[in-house]
């Protein structure tokens, strides 16, 4: 049988592979926001093997609702990308400097 | 090794190779796929662990919708390749070092000595007329609705946000003013000019 901390290290696999590729992907701002849906992926797994062994259907419907807020994220997200590739034509997080005190 | 642990080390290994590749791949179109090769084992493993309705919404709110949605996303803009791929040598040892220190420390305390079969026993398998969408669907339309109803709001939020920011008025575009057109009268746009007759010669 599949043990809880089978599901629980595999989340914690995805995140830090997440955490690293928003560490290394620093010129690429599509990439980052691939690593933030990851890394909600990554927490959903927590929640659906929580839920499986303590047979309580509530941490589906967390995982429901984080779905549903990643996807918005992911609109906005992408919609922000958008506008700035209009006004700076670049996607580097080094360029974005102008809020620099 | 029982049938379905074979099934979860497979699932779980593609899993893990394809996020690797979606971090290290040059093209982001390849990372956008192999992104979509994560959700879909990531869906394989929540039905085995009897989340069926989230596995077959993860598969089509993801892959249907935001995944597609980003790569519409990548092919609209011209991004240089070579250009985003600089300092990723820099950044890589740093990234090891932090994403090893991270998994290191959450192992020994997500490991099988606290979370092991013995802790926490696998629950038996639901009996054959179990709901997964019925008993989802309880919850969440009695306990959480309320959490229901934000994140209705939340989305139509992001969809009038995400139309606002991108919207834009170009000058110079030509286009039909419909109101303009019929208000037009037969002298605005007509001139009759008398004149004699030419002469064929």
């Amino acid at each position: 049988m599949i043990s809880l901390s089978e599901y629980l290290i595999l989340g914690a696999l995805l995140f830090v592979i997440s955490i690293a590729g928003i560490f290394i992907n620093r010129k690429n701002l599509i990439v980052l926001l691939m690593c933030v849906e990851l890394m909600l992926l990554a927490v959903n797994i927590n929640f659906v093997a929580f839920s499986h062994f303590l047979g309580d259907v509530t941490g589906q419907v967390f995982v429901f609702f984080i779905l549903t807020v990643a996807a918005a994220e992911a609109a906005i997200g992408l919609a922000i990308l958008i506008v700035l590739f209009r006004n700076r034509r670049t996607i580097d997080v080094d360029d974005l400097d102008t809020m620099k005190g | 090794m029982s049938f379905e642990k074979f099934l979860f080390y497979l699932l779980a290994a593609i899993l893990v190779g394809s996020a690797l590749m979606v971090i290290t791949r040059k093209n982001p179109v390849h990372s956008a796929l192999f992104l979509v090769l994560a959700f879909f084992n990531m869906a394989g493993i929540w039905i085995l662990a009897e989340a069926e309705f989230l596995a077959i919404a993860l598969v089509l709110v993801y892959v249907g919708a935001v995944m597609v949605l980003f790569l519409f996303v990548i092919m609209m803009l011209d991004i240089d390749l070579a250009t985003v791929r600089a300092g990723f040598v820099k950044h890589l040892p740093l990234g090891i070092v932090v994403a090893a220190l991270m998994l290191a420390e959450m192992v020994m305390v997500l490991g099988p000595r606290h979370f092991g079969l013995d802790k926490y026993a696998a629950p038996e398998a639901a009996p054959a007329d179990y709901n997964n969408t019925a008993e989802l669907g309880l919850s969440l339309f009695t306990q959480h609705l309320y959490a229901l109803e934000i994140a209705a709001v939340i989305l139509l939020v992001a969809m009038i946000a995400a139309i606002s920011l991108t919207l834009r008025k170009r000058p110079g575009t030509k286009r039909q003013n419909v109101a303009a057109q019929h208000m037009v009268k037969k002298k605005d746009r007509l001139k009759i000019i008398k004149m004699t007759a030419e002469e064929k010669g």
